[in-house]
């Protein structure tokens, strides 16, 4: 599987997001800097790492997805490259409108930083396909603006349609319908808030995010 | 020329900032104050030929995430 991290001035698990690709896919990913305009050839995966991307000015996220890398970013979702944003990373999709929705505030103001219960609500999807439906994981958030919040509709139409990928188990943030990660359309970008790259390895604590690479890989060495 | 651009959460999301101030401004004991709202102020420095237009596209693309925000524009009246 061939991966590329994107890394923004202020991303600050872009190593552990390394790391992680390389502990499962056998294969360090490419780091990828802002300001590049194209990606390297050939990618099956890029992650949008957590962080603090030009220091979350005006909105988290916000000045990331006007970066150049970005335009490259969206080309490359467009066809089918899978992209994973994690914590910032999902903040950045959204901000690009990659994925609908927006993430504000934590609706308890503090800052969250602890390991969270999740439930898996779909694992028909590349990233979710080593899960069980209904089946509940444990992975640390640590994140200020993970408040997911959407229109009635765009809510009621990404749960239609399956696109909520994870749910927090328990209050976290405030999130609307507790949703921790979404799915776009097509299937191949997925945002979540909880990092499954602190969790991949028995020194982590728990390896309960390594499956959502496990996942990937299978996808991409599948036989087309 | 200075423009400025008020940006602000719609109505009915939630504003966990605007609440906390509220909370504080209660604690420093100034009652009557059913609500607050908080949001960002932007000014513009802009050349004389920058369109109305083009403030609000920056707007849109840029200034304000109108998933959540909606925006006010006040410019100067043109000298």
């Amino acid at each position: 599987m061939k991966s590329a991290v994107i890394v923004f001035p202020g991303s600050n698990c872009d190593r552990d997001m390394a790391e992680a690709l390389k502990l499962v896919s056998g294969k360090a990913p490419e780091m990828v800097w802002h300001r590049d305009s194209e990606l390297p050839q050939g990618l099956d995966l890029i992650a949008i790492p957590g962080g603090f991307s030009y220091g979350d000015y005006l909105r988290s996220g916000a000045m990331a997805a006007q970066s150049p890398v970005m335009r490259a970013v969206r080309e490359a979702a467009e066809r089918g490259v899978f992209v994973l944003g994690v914590c910032n990373g999902f903040q950045v999709l959204t901000e690009s409108h990659l994925l609908p929705g927006a993430l504000m505030r934590n609706a308890g103001i503090s800052f969250v930083c602890r390991d969270v219960a999740l439930t898996v609500e779909n694992s028909q999807s590349a990233f979710t396909s080593r899960y069980e439906a209904g089946e509940q994981i444990t992975i640390p958030v640590a994140h200020h603006d993970g408040n997911y919040q959407a229109d009635e509709a765009v809510l009621d139409r990404i749960e239609g349609e399956g696109r909520v990928a994870f749910r927090y188990a328990g209050a976290v943030n405030g999130s609307a319908r507790g949703i921790a990660g979404i799915i776009n359309e097509a299937g191949n970008v997925l945002g979540m808030m909880p990092h499954p790259e602190r969790a991949v390895e028995p020194a982590h604590g728990r390896t309960d995010g390594r499956r959502l690479f496990e996942g990937l890989l299978d996808t991409v060495l599948q036989p087309a | 020329m200075k423009t400025r651009v008020y940006v602000t959460l719609k109505n009915g999301v939630l504003d966990p900032q605007g609440k906390a101030i509220h909370h504080a401004l209660e604690g420093l004991g100034f009652s009557g104050v059913n609500d607050v709202r908080a949001g960002k102020l932007i000014e513009l420095d802009l050349e004389a030929g920058v369109s109305d237009a083009d403030v609000e596209e920056m707007c849109r693309k840029l200034l304000a995430n109108t998933v959540i925000e909606n925006f006010r524009i006040e410019r100067p009246e043109a000298a």
